[in-house]
């Protein structure tokens, strides 16, 4: 499909607050975005007229309880079937943060076998609070989430995270079968490196949370389903990349972009 | 008591019989009904109702005592000061708005007349901007305290139509060491409010999405009893949709939270001095906050102000309803009718006066007309944001309030605003200071190494990563720069998505200075505001000023007082930098005694194209390094002062025409893009700055004492630690070193080193080595002192 035709939603919810520069990102891609509170969309119904569906970044109703937990209920309560829908026609499902936390809350990630009743994993309290840090996350994904088929494999991307929960852990009885289980359904997309592209091996900053083997972001077996934590639409253009002044490139893009770019041209090609 | 009887009707309501009242019966009336208003006051409102023949009513009252209060009427800096050098006819008056009709600024907006001032950004696009201070809840209560303080000062912003794109905060605390032991009653210790403090504010400002992207943390011994916390906020406004236009038959809406017996009586609370007794007796004056709700306030206001649907708006904060609905009718020359019965509630069983001067947060008042009501109702429904029409605007001049269609107040708004004009002596005693006799250190890398890791100087990236500095996606000079995180000077930020055009956003602030002469404390801080902003790519300045102060009830303290509006007066006119809003808080008083005269200064630039912004790291090997200012003996209040225990005298002084001259021709130098870094130098003053700007860029620096421009011949410790006002350090290509000497002209400064490649920093005198430290041994130092504030 042609690039002007390709209609973006992004949801949002009261406390949702990164939805300006995810919303400039994909406008200055050439995409149509829409941002549109989720009470809106409980009543029109209408996922299937948008071709990415995104969950951005915030404190989506004071993310209290748990992370996205609230939001999460009311989309699974008001709209479950319909994002169940969305997500078995292959199109692309984003969340950025508090989105991430959204879609593992709502059970499409992991998503083992499909969607899970409930979580199957947590994005648990950070181990040093809440940051605000510039953090790197290498793309090791193999493929299977295609919509990043444009990030070429081993890119590293610099961008920060901001959040107090997002420590990725599995059960305890079952970490090490599921970490197996990501790696043999390439569900593995992104992990925290260190400055010469190493593994952070838990070595905190560079892990900014305590993940659990540096994972920052994952995707559905499927690969159309994809939640991280970092926020690549805060580094999207050059003047917003921590060293800019000496490297020079204000009006150039900055490492975020390759990210965005990557699912519009997958879509492009895709539908 | 006799005087007050309460009314026949079935809620809580009282009548008040001032005729004839004595002295003893005003201060009766006063204390029972938890008033904060003087004797002179009291007589001043008795004899209106003699004039009236009838009773006054509880509500009445408090609504004077709400409006008359030092938080809501600022009488201090609206009184009459009978100072040794004369009368001063209102500080305000004569000191900030003076400067605006002298400066005639034609890109000042609306300043010194809304809950913002705004100035121009682009030919339709304004910024707004607003410091508030919250001291006193932070002392009883940091985390609440600190958030609704920015909950309060974003609704400022909200208060003009404009859209908050940024938040700064300035905290001021004792130090974190503090002995247990040595605590009065009543004091919390400093590691429990800081701790407090910094969730607070992070919690609030990340929850509503809007970045903190500059401030500073300050620790003396004088903020143990006295907690200082400042929030800030910076928003956008198209000025045509800044509507002011109230008519008679416009609807009164409150919309946002409910309304509960939090924050009863905060400005009568924020309005006296603390003591033992203010926990258990002012906790209901501190709110609780939801910054949520303030979220969806934030986008629904967007709405209505983007399509123009309101005629005036302001916020509900210090004094409640009662300041935000006669305010509103006063400022449009209209009387208003409002009913109280109608305001949703979070405890059912309010009295009617609680209601009316309850504090909770996240609440605003719109006014509507009629015709647009519903639309704007249909706005706030679509955000799930609650409203409720509590009457009309009126003709009449008069503020007309019911309870279930009994009527409990008629104020005439005339004389509810117009206090009797408070009439103070000053007399300002200079302490009895002299200079310490500090012995000349063999090891001045060692003295460097400690003041890297004195509080005041060492890193705050513990605390400013608590707080989202980029949420948006516009900071652009963020708070901490580079993957070195140091310590920028201002913030600059994109707030329009179709112009390169910006803002910075910096501050100025000390603690001790104050100690030694108000005067020069606020000349100083106000060079460094405008020093910091200056150097990113700042100018034309506006500022801000927020005075923490103590009593001004005593003379030494309100004369101090009088002595820095005299500064701010003296040195915005000679940099041309106008003040455009500004907000004080007194009465900081503890049982450990007052807080050290402390004024904040917030500077708010332009910057013609961030791509030209330039930030504090050192950037390439081989470049040259000047100074631009003359470096003086002038150690009193500084850090290397502070290090061996000492204030000392020689506060630093000022040369405001000078440093305009130098700033102007800086700025130049940035447009044309030979400026590759730029450093201000301030605490730790030539020694620190330069280690700043090596281990941020990460590159290695040469300095030549001998070469720094001084006034006259002085120790090499003072030389590199003084903290004289107006110097910056300069990182220009070696090829651009010609234009650079150039245009800096006559201006005072020199080539005092170059940037290398190994990693040290090295200090020399006429080639002779003082010393030479490791980067990693110099950030090491500065970035390990600060104690997480979880």
């Amino acid at each position: 499909m042609k690039r002007e035709e390709i209609d973006v939603l992004l949801m949002r919810a009261p406390g949702t607050n990164c939805d300006l520069e995810t919303v400039r990102a994909f406008r200055d891609l050439g995409v149509r975005a829409h941002l549109v509170h989720s009470q809106r969309v409980f009543k029109a119904k209408n996922l299937l007229d948008y071709d990415i569906l995104v969950f951005p970044g915030g404190f989506s109703y004071g993310d209290y309880v748990r992370s996205g937990a609230i939001w999460a209920k009311e989309m699974e309560y008001r709209i479950g079937k319909e994002i169940a829908e969305f997500v078995d026609t292959g199109r692309p499902v984003i969340g950025i943060c508090n989105g991430f936390q959204v879609l593992v809350e709502t059970g499409f990630l992991p998503g083992f076998e499909g969607r899970s009743p409930e979580p199957q994993v947590a994005l648990a309290n950070n181990s040093h609070g809440y940051q605000n840090r510039w953090i790197r996350m290498k793309n090791i994904g193999k493929g299977n989430c295609e919509m990043l088929r444009g990030v070429p494999e081993g890119q590293v991307i610099a961008c920060p995270v901001a959040h107090g929960e997002g420590r990725f852990i599995m059960p305890q009885d079952k970490t090490e079968e599921w970490l197996e289980r990501l790696y043999d359904q390439d569900q593995l997309v992104f992990r925290y490196v260190k400055g010469d592209g190493g593994y952070a091996e838990g070595s905190w900053p560079e892990n900014p949370n305590g993940a659990y083997h540096d994972i920052a972001g994952i995707c559905n077996p499927e690969g159309n389903v994809l939640g991280f934590m970092p926020h690549p639409e805060r580094a999207y253009f050059g003047y917003l990349m921590p060293e800019w002044t000496k490297k020079g490139r204000p009006d150039e893009y900055g490492d975020g972009r390759v990210f965005f770019e990557s699912i519009v041209r997958y879509v492009e090609a895709r539908f | 008591m006799t005087r007050i009887t309460r009314s026949p009707h079935p809620f809580e309501h009282h009548e008040v019989d001032l005729l004839n009242a004595s002295d003893d019966d005003l201060k009766e009336i006063a204390s029972t009904l938890s008033l904060g208003l003087s004797l002179d006051e009291l007589r001043h409102i008795r004899d209106g109702y003699v004039v009236r023949e009838r009773k006054a009513t509880d509500l009445e009252l408090q609504t004077y005592d709400q409006t008359w209060s030092e938080h809501c009427s600022h009488k201090t800096f609206a009184g009459i000061i009978h100072t040794p050098q004369g009368t001063v006819d209102g500080l305000l008056k004569t000191f900030f708005m003076s400067l605006i009709d002298e400066l005639q600024p034609e890109w000042c907006y609306s300043v010194f007349e809304d809950n913002a001032g705004i100035v121009d950004f682009t030919d339709e696009v304004g910024i707004a901007i607003k410091v508030e201070t919250h001291n006193h809840p932070s002392a009883i209560e940091p985390f609440g305290g600190a958030a609704t303080g920015l909950g309060g000062v974003i609704r400022d912003i909200l208060g003009v139509w404009a859209d908050p794109i940024a938040c700064t905060d300035v905290l001021c605390f004792g130090p974190l060491n503090y002995p247990y032991e040595k605590l009065p009653e009543g004091v919390k210790h400093p590691r429990y409010i800081f701790g407090g403090v910094v969730d607070g504010i992070g919690s609030y400002g990340n929850s509503i999405g809007i970045p903190t992207v500059n401030g500073a943390t300050v620790f003396h011994e004088k903020y143990t009893g006295n907690v200082v916390v400042y929030a800030g906020c910076v928003g956008v406004i198209p000025k045509d949709q800044y509507i002011r236009d109230v008519k008679p038959g416009d609807c009164v809406l409150l919309v946002g939270g409910r309304t509960g017996r939090d924050g009863i009586h905060g400005v009568t609370f924020a309005s006296a001095e603390l003591t033992e007794e203010s926990e258990e007796v002012s906790r209901p004056a501190i709110q609780i906050a939801n910054p949520i709700e303030e979220e969806k306030i934030k986008r629904a206001l967007k709405e209505v102000s983007d399509r123009k649907l309101g005629s005036g708006i302001t916020d509900i904060g210090g004094g409640g309803l009662s300041c935000g609905v006669c305010e509103t009718a006063d400022t449009y020359g209209l009387g208003v009718e409002a009913h109280l019965d109608r305001v949703p509630l979070k405890a059912t069983d309010m009295a009617p006066w609680e209601i009316w001067v309850s504090e909770s947060q996240e609440r605003m008042l719109l006014a509507v007309p009629p015709g647009n009501l519903d639309e704007v109702v249909s706005i706030f429904h679509g955000e799930q944001v609650e409203t409720t029409v509590l009457g009309t605007y009126t003709e009449t001049g008069q503020a007309d309030i019911y309870y279930e269609g009994v009527i409990l107040a008629e104020l005439e708004l005339g004389s509810l605003f117009d206090p009797p004009k408070l009439e103070r002596t000053t007399n300002w005693v200079p302490p009895v200071l002299e200079e310490p006799d500090i012995p000349e250190p063999d090891d001045l890398g060692s003295v460097l190494l400690s003041l890297l890791r004195s509080y005041n100087i060492a890193s705050k990236e513990k605390v400013i990563r608590r707080y989202d500095q980029e949420v948006k996606g516009q900071t652009v000079v963020k708070p901490l720069q580079g993957w070195n995180a140091g310590p920028n000077d201002a913030a600059v930020l994109k707030p329009l998505d179709d112009t390169w055009k910006g803002i910075a956003i910096s501050s100025g602030i000390n603690p001790r200075y104050g100690l030694i002469d108000p005067y020069w404390m606020a000349a100083s801080v106000i060079d460094e505001a405008i020093r910091n902003n200056v150097s990113v790519g700042g100018r034309r300045i506006s500022l801000l000023d927020n005075f923490t102060w103590g009593n001004p009830e005593y003379e030494d303290r309100l004369g101090g007082l009088v002595l820095a509006s005299r500064a701010c007066y003296d040195v915005g006119k000679a940099y041309g930098t106008p003040f455009v809003s500004g907000k004080d808080s007194l009465y900081n008083e503890s049982p450990l005694g007052p807080v050290t005269p402390t004024l904040l200064i917030t500077a708010l630039g332009i910057v013609p194209d961030i791509r030209k912004a330039v930030t504090m790291d050192l950037k390439e090997a081989g470049d040259a390094l000047y100074i631009v200012g003359t470096t003086k003996p002038e150690l009193g209040g500084s850090e290397y002062y502070a290090l061996h225990g000492e204030l000392g005298a020689s506060v630093p002084k000022l040369e405001p025409e000078k440093n305009a001259k130098v700033y102007a021709r800086l700025n130049e130098a940035m447009d044309r893009g030979i400026v590759r870094a730029c450093h201000d130098l301030s605490d730790g003053g030539l020694g620190v700055a330069s280690a700043e700007m090596a281990f941020t860029g990460d590159l290695g620096l040469k300095v030549d004492l001998s070469r720094v421009p001084v006034s006259e011949e002085m120790r090499d410790d003072f030389m590199l630690y003084s903290e004289s006002n107006g110097r910056l350090l300069v990182e220009v290509s070696e090829k651009d070193c010609g234009e650079f000497e150039a245009l800096m002209g006559d201006s005072v400064f020199a080539r005092i080193g170059s940037v290398k490649e190994d990693k040290t920093l090295r200090l020399e005198k006429k080639g002779e080595l003082l010393f030479e430290l490791p980067l990693t041994k110099l950030i090491g130092a500065w970035k390990t002192p600060l104690e997480d504030p979880r």
